[in-house]
């Protein structure tokens, strides 16, 4: 069985987060282009040049593109034949967030608790996500997610009888409603289906696939693209200052679901949406 | 819809000119000040204890900028989402404050409190953090240091760019704009502003 100590682990993690603060993902970058090319709105236009200016400026000078460097969260697809030696895991993907947040001069937002509210000023802890997958690799993924863009997410459990037209209603009422406060043009991870928790991690999955790639299902691809065309008829614009891109992409996951319910999740995330990936 | 150049500290005169939707260029010292902040400093009003600084003519900007690399004098520093901010507003405005910068739609109190009190909402573009902190030509730290991020500076800026969203008229820029580029067929349409003269 493949042996990989728990220290490369925290090593990978700490590079991803300053990776990800520093330089935009080449999906990312691509999606304001094309974003830039569709905007009608000359106040649209000009936020979307102030943005690439923004990337642009950060990755040549290693800044974070924005202030809020985010919860880290750390997706693990570890591999049923691999053997992780030398420590605990979940130690090891804190070790790796504190160092990546100090050493890359990345804002602490973490606090110990959600009344208490005293920072704990390592930005731990991580939000940590594993999958056991076949094979002996084992895959982070990064997302350093700022909480403007978190704060105007939603979960709703609709009755059956709401089918997509209900679905879609809610989701597009919470774009509108989060209009500016959630920094568009905007990524739509969508979620529907499994139950209250797993539709909301589905939600969250939804924004690690690349921006714009559509999901493998051509129904649900078809769905995501109706879905981009009602939110960017809303009008919010990059900023929410009135234009026709509101919206990057959606992306929407499914999983089957009891035959009471029909949940969906909206999580949202900003334009700066910082991922990256490794694997070891 | 213009573009206004303003030095601080801004008189109430200033303040009445700007309307919603003009390009406002600041120049001078403002205040930081997020959430915690805002919190603490409405605590210490109510304890008879003045504001850490002279709120008279003052701009607050909600900004938890990151940490300076070595030479630097601010990370990067962008601003957070305002309506966290909106249950300490109005009582900010009443103490002299003349203009808040952050993003993100406010409740119709702090409007009103616009209104009433004679203030400007301003927002800087969101998640350009490191583009701002250019304009940051100065910053230290006055209060609060145990928030760390979310302690209050004051900053030094130069020609630091934002847009008038709600004015002291009522007017609401965010309305304006996105009723100019909504769709007849919308699912949902633009919130009119409920604040006017």
């Amino acid at each position: 069985m493949r042996e990989l100590h728990v220290d490369q682990v925290a090593d990978a993690v700490a590079r991803l987060v300053q990776e990800a603060n520093f330089k935009l993902s080449d999906d990312v970058v691509r999606a304001l282009s094309q974003a830039k090319s569709l905007e009608e709105a000359p106040v649209g236009q000009t936020v979307l040049m102030q943005l690439v200016d923004n990337y642009t400026i950060a990755e040549s000078e290693r800044v974070p593109m924005c202030q809020d460097t985010g919860v880290a969260l750390v997706f693990l697809e570890i591999g049923q034949d691999l053997h992780l030696v030398g420590g605990d895991l979940t130690e090891a993907v804190n070790r790796g967030v504190a160092k990546g947040y100090t050493e890359g001069y990345l804002r602490k937002s973490m606090l110990n608790d959600p009344i208490e509210r005293i920072n704990t000023r390592d930005n731990t802890p991580a939000m940590i996500y594993i999958d056991i997958v076949p094979g002996d690799k084992l895959k982070i993924k990064v997302d350093t997610k700022g909480g403007g863009s978190e704060n105007m997410s939603q979960l709703k459990m609709l009755p059956p009888s709401a089918g997509w037209e209900g679905a879609k209603q809610f989701i597009v009422e919470t774009v509108a409603a989060a209009g500016p406060n959630a920094c568009p043009p905007m990524i739509v991870g969508v979620g529907i289906g499994g139950n209250f928790d797993k539709c909301a991690l589905l939600a969250k999955k939804a924004l690690l696939r690349d921006v714009g790639t559509p999901n493998p299902n051509p129904a649900w691809a078809a769905r995501e693209q109706e879905l981009l065309e009602e939110i960017n008829k809303l009008g919010v614009g990059p900023m929410g200052l009135g234009g026709t891109v509101t919206a990057l992409a959606v992306h929407i996951e499914v999983m089957g679901c009891h035959i009471t319910a029909l949940p969906v999740a909206v999580n949202i995330e900003c334009h700066s949406h910082r991922h990256k990936e490794v694997t070891l | 819809m213009a573009r206004i150049h303003v030095t601080t500290p801004i008189t109430p005169e200033q303040a009445r000119q700007i309307r919603a939707g003009d390009e406002v260029i600041i120049t001078g010292e403002i205040y930081t000040a997020r959430d915690a902040a805002h919190k603490r400093m409405v605590e210490d009003l109510a304890a008879g204890r003045p504001l850490p600084f002279n709120p008279e003519g003052a701009v607050i900007y909600y900004v938890g900028p990151t940490p300076p690399k070595p030479g630097q004098v601010i990370g990067s520093a962008g601003p957070t989402t305002s309506y966290r901010m909106d249950k300490y507003t109005p009582e900010m405005l009443r103490q002299g404050v003349k203009l808040v910068i952050g993003k993100g739609y406010r409740s119709d109190e702090v409007k009103a409190a616009l209104v009433q009190y004679g203030g400007a909402y301003l927002v800087a573009t969101g998640g350009a953090g490191a583009l701002l902190a250019r304009t940051i030509e100065a910053a230290e730290v006055v209060a609060y240091e145990d928030l760390g991020a979310e302690a209050i500076r004051r900053l030094r800026v130069k020609d630091f760019p934002a847009i008038c969203i709600n004015d002291a008229h009522g007017g609401d820029q965010y309305f304006a704009g996105q009723s100019q580029w909504v769709k007849p067929d919308a699912m949902v349409k633009p919130k009119p502003p409920v604040a006017s003269e």
